[in-house]
This record gives C-alpha cells, structure tokens and sequence, in this order.
C-alpha cells in the first residue's frame, strides 16, 4: 500500500470528463487472490505454532487459540465496521461502508475488485491483533481477549490503517509504509506491550525457568509466517507487476538476513546458536522489511534485516530484563521495536526504481518519525482504553492464581497439548 | 533379603541389565528419574534467556535379592555403570522384611 496509490484514487474524479473506466485487470486479481490466502495462512498456522511452541507446555491450547480466535473475530469485525472505519470516506476516521454497504462483486477497487481488497486488508487486521496477543498468554482470561479483538480492530487498528492508506487527511503525514510497518507492527507491539503493562508479570516470571513447549513447533510457525509474508509484502502492490516481485525477492533476502544477524550475535554473546533464535531472526528480518517492501532494493534489504535480526536479539536478551515488563512473547521487542527501525529506515533505502524525482530524505525521515510517533502514541492510548473495557465486560482481564499456576489449557479449555 | 536401589546415567541401563542377567538376576523394576547429586546441571537457553537445568534425567532400578547375592549384585553394577566420570550414580542396599508372589502365595526366600 503506497502512499503514491493514494494519488491514483483522486485520478477518476479529476479525469471523469476523459470518460476514464476503471476496469478489473485479471492478473492482479488472481495474484491478490492468492496473496490473501497466504496472508490468511500467517495467522492460524504460522503465529498460532510460532507462539504455541514459545508458550509453556500447560498454555499450548490457550496461546493458540487465541491466534485463531483473533482471526475468526477479527475477520467479522472486519466486514461489519472495520473496512469502513478503515477505508470508508472521511477524514480522521472512515465512514459509509459499515457492513460493507455499496460494495458489489462488480465494484472495483485499483485494478482488482473491492470484495477481493476487503478480503485482503482483513486478514491483515486479523493478524496484528494476533501478534499482540503474545504479550499477554499465560495469565489473560481468554474471553476478555476475544472482546478485545473486536475492540482494538475498530478502534486502534482500522483509524491506524486509516491515516496511512485509507484517505485520511490530516493524519497522515505522508509516510512511505508499504505493507504495515507503522500500521500492523508497531501497532501490534504497542498494543502488546501496553496490555502486558495492565496485566502485570505472570506469577513465574524472573522466578522459575520459563521454557517453550516445542522449539520444533517455533520453527514450523516461523518458516509458515516466512511463507505467507510473501502474500503481505508482494501482495501489498496490489498487481502483478515489477514491484510486488521486487517485494517478493527483498522480503527473502531480508528474512534471511534477519536468520543471520540473530544466530551471528547470540554466537558472539553465548556460544550457542539457537533454533528459536534463529526463527526470531527470521521473523524480525521480515518485520524490518515489511515498510520498505515496495521501496528498497536488495542492498537495503541486506542492511534492514541484518540489523532487525541484530536488534531483535538485543531487545529480548538485554533491554526486556531491563524494563521488567512481562511481554510474555516479546510482541513489542520483535515486531515493535523492530518495526521501529524499519519505518525510519525506510527513507534511508529507497532503491531507483522507487525514488521520486525531487526526493529529500532527510524530509522523508521527518515524516516517517512523526507517523512513528502518531501511531505508538494512538496505539498506546486506545489500547489501555479498549482493554480497560474488555476487562470490565469480562469481569477483569486477568485469571486467578490456581488457574494461572495449573495451566489454562487445562482451566479454560479442557484439552492438553499432548496426551502421552 | 536385601532391596539394591541403583541411580545411574540412563544410557548405562542396558549394559548393566546384561550384566546382572549374566549372574542370575532375572527380574527388577526401572523407573526415569531426576535428579542430582555432585554433578551440575547444564543450561539451556531461549530468546537470551539462560536457564541452569539442576535435575538431570536417571534411570532407577531396583530388584531384591537374597543376602548371599548381595555382595556379588552390587559389585556387577558398580562395574557395569562406570564411566569414571562425575554422575555415575549411586547404589543403595536396604533390608526387606517380607516378600509375597501374588500369583502362587509363596513368601520370602521363595518368592525372590
């Protein structure tokens, strides 16, 4: 989702005396078909085994359904008023599209039909509040985090989506954001962060030995997010076109990266050079690549996962035990603080082909810090709003003692990751 | 009758059953245990995270014997399960006071 595609939406009023029709271009649509499913893929697969095979053996069915859940009430949210609060018309928020009202299998949306860019920007909304939900397992009540999905997608996720592709004005400041940097995991990571905050520490943390379920499981979920990343990156052109392959390629290279620059440093630090470091990496080297997508060329994609690999081994082994903040799977340090850097480097590696004709970088970076700054400030806010509510409707968002100390696959859902 | 109780290093199990089946021990009870002892646990790491792992997995088997084998049980254990290396294990000899077979009712002595 460029920026510049906003300039494109405002051609058809500008040129309606030229009689130009918008017509559905079918390659485009055929590979946003496909792009969507795999972006579908990265939450129920991908996140749900990533995290599942973080968690401890006795939240395996908890964390997991949360993925799943977050997707299944995410995409009805979604059709019901998200895509309008998102995409609808206005300024600060969207409006007019509440149960996707006027939209038609024939209504066009680009060169692909509307239902299909619905379908698509869903599933992206879907998974940020997926990601979040990281930093809560173990100790959230699993019906406060279902309310909250639907919370934090209308009011955090689509006003987000809003000011950086959706038409609104004012709040955007112009910002290169191709598939989400600022919009899914800043957003994502904060939202995590801030709901970990609420939350407190889970009874264990910093005093027993928290070990994952299954680094197995880890490295399945992030090879399957590794996947579907390339329906985010390459899809977020919405064509089939230079550009989406493009995305396509730096996206590998920056995953890649990312693998490298996490096993290179926990190597230099412990001797040790980990599988679920080294799916982090991944991970990481895709969250750093996510802005620049449709921007940066291979090199740039080399430098942003190296580092976002680099950064995200930082975070999580020596700034978290710094903060105290039980960001139980490091949504924030992963996602958040490496989306950090993606967003602001993403004026620093703007390839030829994407570079405008009277591009300044230093303005650029400007405008990437404020919508930076924008969304971690609205993201915080409104997420301690959202949660605050969902707590309340759920008769506070946190388990109690026993069930938290026996497991809520257990408590919550009757079930066990493993019956041996 | 005396009762030998045996921690050792699991992968031990094999030769030191092979070993007592040599002398005549035909039965005994196995079961996965941990713990330790002089032997430090190892570490293990996730995500930055080091954790020491104190309680190591061993293999405890007990069998009940008469006293006149005793001596001999212990002395084919020892020899089997040694590696030379801290966290061998140890071996436990206690008395038993009665002994039955479920199946046919004999005690004691006969029922070893």
């Amino acid at each position: 989702m460029k920026k510049y595609f906003l300039a494109l939406l405002a051609l058809p009023s500008l040129a309606f005396a030229d009689e130009i029709v918008s017509v559905i271009n079918g390659a485009n649509t055929a590979w946003i078909l496909v792009a969507t499913a795999l972006v579908m893929l990265m939450t129920p697969a991908g996140l749900a085994l990533f995290y599942g095979g973080l968690t401890r053996s006795k939240n395996v069915i908890n964390t997991i359904s949360m993925s799943l859940g977050a997707f299944a009430v995410g995409s009805l949210v979604w059709v019901l008023v998200g895509y309008s609060i998102a995409f609808g018309d206005g300024d600060i928020i969207g409006t007019g599209k509440v149960l996707l009202s006027g939209i038609g299998s024939e209504t066009i949306k680009g060169t692909i039909p509307e239902l299909l860019f619905v379908a698509f920007q869903g599933t992206f909304a879907a998974i940020a509040v997926a990601i979040a939900s990281g930093s809560m397992i173990e100790r959230v009540k699993f019906s406060t985090f279902m309310i909250f999905v639907a919370l934090w997608v209308s009011a955090v996720y689509a006003p987000v989506a809003h000011w950086a592709w959706g038409g609104g004005a004012t709040l955007n400041f112009g910002e290169m954001d191709f598939a989400g940097g600022t919009v899914v995991h800043i957003n994502a990571g904060v939202a995590g962060f801030v709901v970990a905050m609420i939350l407190g520490r889970r009874k264990d943390y910093g005093r027993v030995a928290i070990k994952p379920f299954s680094p197995v499981l880890v490295a399945l979920g992030a090879a399957l997010l590794w996947f579907g990343w390339f329906g985010f990156n390459a899809g977020s052109e919405l064509a089939a076109d230079g550009v989406a392959a493009s995305a396509f390629l730096v996206t590998n290279v920056a995953a890649a990266v990312g693998v490298i620059g996490w096993i290179a440093v926990e190597w230099l630090v412990y001797k040790k050079a980990t599988l679920v470091g080294g799916a982090s990496g991944a991970v990481a080297g895709l969250v750093a690549i996510t802005p620049a997508a449709g921007f940066a060329g291979v090199d740039g994609a080399i430098l942003l996962g190296f580092i976002g690999g680099v950064l995200g081994f930082i975070g999580v082994s020596k700034l978290k035990p710094m903060l105290k903040i039980d960001d139980s799977l490091d949504a924030f340090w992963v996602h958040g603080l490496v989306g950090i850097w993606g967003s602001i480097a993403t004026a620093i590696f703007v390839a030829g082909y994407a570079t405008p004709k009277d591009y300044d970088m230093i303005v650029q970076l400007v405008k990437q810090v404020q919508a930076v700054g924008l969304t971690v400030v609205y993201s915080a806010v409104a997420t301690a709003v959202v949660f605050y509510i969902a707590s309340a409707l759920t008769g506070g968002g946190r388990v109690d003692d026993e069930t938290e100390a026996k497991g809520l696959d257990e408590t919550v859902h009757g079930e066990k990751a493993l019956n041996l | 009758m005396k009762r030998v109780e045996a921690v050792i290093k699991p992968f031990k199990l094999e030769d030191v059953k092979d070993a007592l089946a040599e002398i005549g021990i035909t039965g005994m009870t196995v079961s996965e245990v941990k713990g330790y002892g002089r032997q430090k646990g190892h570490s293990e790491l996730y995500r930055g995270a080091e954790y020491v792992v104190d309680f190591l997995p061993k293999i405890k088997m007990e069998m009940v014997v008469n006293d006149d084998m005793v001596d001999q049980v212990t002395a084919t254990i020892v020899e089997a399960a040694r590696t030379g290396k801290i966290g061998d294990g140890k071996i436990f000899v206690s008395d038993i006071e009665k002994i039955i077979r479920i199946r046919t009712g004999e005690t004691d002595a006969e029922a070893v």
